[in-house]
């Protein structure tokens, strides 16, 4: 019996999802012709929560780094924005980029010395970063100290002069951004050194003996995580106008909801984030009003789906229907048997 | 002379950090599991405490007695319960939903008591002190609390060391399947140690309440500072982790000393320099 | 007819999808001791951890003094009087000797095992008893094993790969104590791959392979050439 096989890593389910992404982007593209400035806002806000989750999600999800103090890059993105246009003169766009540079070159001595940490232990320690990052820039006096301090006028007008035009480019840079980031996620995990951090979140064991460089692969992660996470922590403060520690280093709003639409989305796969901020974002406009009982009600449903559903809704979905819109697995296809 | 005292001020704190630390480093040495929520329960208890002593018109310190039960049996069964049901060989379950449970408890408090912040009101003893000679003095109120602490470490190790049930707690922790061969059963092995947690994360939480204002937001520094101590003072190893809390303690006393706004600050920079040169810890005893 | 203290019925067994035990059908009566012997993977061990309640997925029935014990948890089945001397020892290393003993000794069950007959068993360990378990040589940590054990007082023992990684001396010193172990009343399940030492101390011997009953029998009748037969499968 001779019988040859053709490996196959997309589908007709994964090419129609293709297709139908690049329409959705370049329908989202015009957006600030067909919608309204309460709406861009929106839509802004739910991009920025769907790259903040992806990246989590590579972290967590694939690396096995679970970190509670990603908050730490959030801010430090929107204090560099603001320390470079003000201080330096930058543009804030280019502000941005250089900001994502310095992010990834700090995150560096910060994994040097939370790498030492295993697990949940691990976990505190992220968070242990992010307190210092905060109480350090709560002392930058010039930059507002405690209270914190407004983007500048004259800056804010030389993004473009008009109101409309600025939020626009706001938003299809921060458009750009998920795109480039759930575009780089998807090929880190389709590349050689994604299959080997899926090897190690299934079998660190084996795949430590098939001499696959554990470390070096998550430390790669962690700092392209962190840079990416400092230009969106940029954007955030360029779209908000004002910064203070609290806001910006908020463990709540950069990392529970994050966890929160990852783990209910399907943490461990590349749909789950953009599943669970759909689910999040409609909870949140439905419920918002509700205040702390809504929050009290995501985290139940965190702890539900964590126990009965530990892949979230999307993991339940594909195990079921064996779907998959971005394949990391390959199929066999027999192309020829006797 | 003021220096001398603000690092006999820390010391006497690091003694409450390391009962923040203890009830965390209890349940880590016996099932592996990381507590996210271990500051909020704190809080909790210094709410309950609270509202104990206002309604029944009790000392802070008597409430205790009604307050260690409660929060004995809501661990014992959160853990049967919920958190048994996340154990095993993923770390991501326990965590997260340990940390969502933070969230529930943080916003629950929120709901009922507000974010304004509260305090214990423990009588003259807050204020009472002893003067030593130089012109020091030590509080009644630090003394007692570092006193107690001690003493509450010296029954846990002693609890872990010298009993059946620590002798358990250590068996379920070498070996859980090997343990249940011999007729331990897990799940109430575990639940008893988050019961015993909760009782010293109780009274942790009556001397917090009483020492400082408190709020529903404050969970998350006490797990930190309880966080910090134990890996200063080395993994599975309590009076390490005594020692790890009065450094911190006096790091930011220290710190407080030379600029009030680097507190915090400093305890976190005394944490770094340990896990820079002792990733282990100064005491350690047990791989995480 | 003795009474039946043991019996598995077409017994599976499974690791996730892996099905590791095939119908395997094992009698053990009062008083007697029966060996499993066969090559490794053959799901001795596995059959071991299904007895004892450490496999969550098995199907049809394991009945313990004519009562079905499937689907207790292992401390549960362990309280009924089944203890086991675990392949590798597994003593508790952050435990001293003594303190591995009295683990054992929590099931509190009548009989003649105690601290001081455990220690007048095995004079080495009262020596060591206070030191941690996992200084104790090879033969000492399997004496320690089978006196902790034996301290709760158990009707059936269960021995997995009982000389697995001993020297030869040390195992023919546990062969010896063999008898004044399981006493009278007792019933034992010996794993051991030493065939000869197997059929030696065993009543009835079963040999499984792939996860089946190869062959079973009295120890005293089954030839070699159907024993080789049935443990290599040639």
């Amino acid at each position: 019996m001779n019988k040859e096989y053709e490996i196959l890593q997309s589908s007709k389910v994964s090419r129609a999802s293709g297709f139908i992404a690049i329409f959705l982007i370049i329908f989202l593209f015009f957006a600030p012709w067909w919608a309204g400035r309460a709406d861009i806002r929106l839509l802004s806000e739910i991009f920025l929560y769907l790259s903040l989750a992806s990246l989590w999600n590579l972290l967590a999800g694939y690396c096995g780094l679970v970190s509670v103090g990603q908050q730490a890059f959030v801010g430090l993105g929107g204090y560099l924005l603001f320390a470079l246009t003000i201080f330096s003169g930058f543009n804030p766009f280019a502000a941005i980029l250089v900001s994502g540079i310095l992010g990834a070159l700090i995150s560096l001595p910060v994994a040097f010395l939370i790498f030492r940490l295993r697990g949940a232990y691990f976990a505190i320690g992220t968070w242990v970063v992010a307190e210092v990052f905060r109480l350090s820039f709560a002392q930058i006096q010039s930059l507002g100290g405690g209270s914190g301090s407004s983007l500048p006028v004259g800056i804010v007008k030389s993004i473009a002069s008009s109101k409309a035009m600025r939020e626009s480019l706001t938003y299809w840079m921060i458009l750009g951004l998920t795109v480039f980031i759930l575009l780089s996620v998807y090929l880190i995990l389709r590349s050689r050194r994604g299959i080997a951090l899926i090897a190690i979140r299934d079998n660190e064991l084996a795949s430590q003996s098939l001499g696959i460089n554990i470390l070096r692969s998550k430390l790669f992660v962690y700092v392209v995580t962190a840079g990416l996470t400092t230009i969106l922590g940029g954007l955030i403060f360029l779209q908000k106008l004002r910064i203070s520690p609290d806001a910006a280093f908020n463990v709540n709003d950069w990392t529970a909801f994050v966890i929160f639409i990852v783990v209910i989305g399907g943490i461990g796969t590349i749909e789950g984030p953009i599943i669970g901020v759909l689910v999040f974002f409609i909870l949140r406009e439905t419920l918002a009003d509700l205040g702390s009982i809504y929050l009290i009600m995501l985290g139940f449903v965190a702890i539900f789906v964590m126990i009965r559903a530990p892949k979230g809704i999307w993991g339940f979905v594909s195990s079921k229907y064996n779907i998959e819109l971005f394949p990391l697995s390959r199929k066999l296809k027999e192309i020829k048997g006797e | 002379m003021d220096w001398i005292n603000s690092i006999i001020q820390g010391i006497l704190v690091g003694g409450l950090y390391a009962l923040f630390a203890a009830g965390l480093s209890l349940i880590f040495g016996v099932m592996r599991l990381v507590n996210i929520a271990h500051g909020d329960l704190i809080i909790l208890s210094a709410f309950l405490g609270l509202t104990i002593s206002t309604s029944l018109n009790l000392h802070p310190f008597i409430s205790l007695i009604v307050v260690i039960p409660i929060m004995a049996i809501f661990g014992y069964v959160l853990q049967r319960g919920i958190l048994n049901k996340t154990l095993g060989n993923d770390i991501l379950p326990p965590l997260l939903v340990t940390f969502g449970l933070s969230i529930i408890i943080q916003n629950s408090l929120l709901e009922i008591y507000t974010a304004d912040p509260q305090k214990m009101n423990a009588g003259v003893i807050e204020v009472a002190s002893l003067s030593l000679p130089g012109g020091l003095s030590i509080g009644w109120y630090p003394l007692i609390m570092f006193v107690i602490s001690v003493l509450i470490i010296g029954i846990l190790q002693f609890i872990f060391y010298k009993t059946a049930l620590g002798r358990a707690f250590r068996a379920t922790s070498d070996d859980q399947e090997i343990a249940q061969l011999m007729g331990l059963s897990k799940n109430h092995i575990f639940g008893l140690a988050m019961a015993i947690s909760m009782v010293v994360v109780t009274i942790a939480g009556i001397f917090l309440g009483v020492r400082t204002s408190f709020d529903p937001a404050a969970g998350p520094s006490r797990l930190i500072f309880g966080f910090e101590a134990v890996i200063i003072g080395g993994l599975g190893n309590l009076w390490g982790t005594l020692i790890g809390g009065i450094i911190l303690g006096v790091s930011q006393n220290i710190g407080a000393k030379i600029n009030p706004g680097w507190q915090i600050l400093a305890g976190h920079i005394a944490f770094i320099i340990v896990l820079a040169f002792r990733p282990k810890g100064l005491f350690h005893r047990i791989d995480g | 007819m003795p009474n039946k203290v043991l019996e598995t019925k077409n017994l599976n067994a499974y690791y996730g999808d892996f099905q590791a035990l095939f119908e395997v059908s094992i009698d053990l009566f009062e008083g007697e001791i029966i060996a499993i012997i066969g090559a490794n993977g053959a799901g001795k061990s596995t059959f071991m951890r299904s007895v004892t309640g450490l496999i969550d997925r098995i199907d049809n029935e394991i009945n313990y003094k004519g009562l079905s014990i499937k689907g207790l948890r292992a401390d549960e089945i362990a309280k009924k009087g089944l203890a086991m001397v675990p392949e590798g020892r597994k003593l508790f290393p952050s435990l001293s000797v003594e303190e591995n003993l009295l683990i054992g000794g929590q099931i509190k069950r009548l009989g003649p095992w105690k601290l001081n007959t455990v220690y007048e068993l095995f004079p080495d360990l009262y020596d060591k008893r206070n030191i941690p378990s996992n200084l104790l040589s090879g033969g000492q940590q399997q004496m320690a094993a089978i006196g902790r054990a034996l301290m709760s007082n158990p009707d059936v023992i269960l021995f997995d790969e009982i000389s697995l990684g001993l020297a030869p001396i040390i195992i023919k010193s546990i062969y010896q104590n063999l008898p004044k172990v399981i006493q009278k009343g007792m019933s034992a399940i010996i794993v051991e791959q030493d065939i000869s030492k197997a059929l030696e101390i065993s009543d009835r011997v079963y040999c499984l392979q792939e996860g089946r009953i190869a062959l079973f029998g009295e120890s005293k009748q089954l030839t070699r050439q159907e024993i080789s037969k049935a443990y290599f499968g040639i």
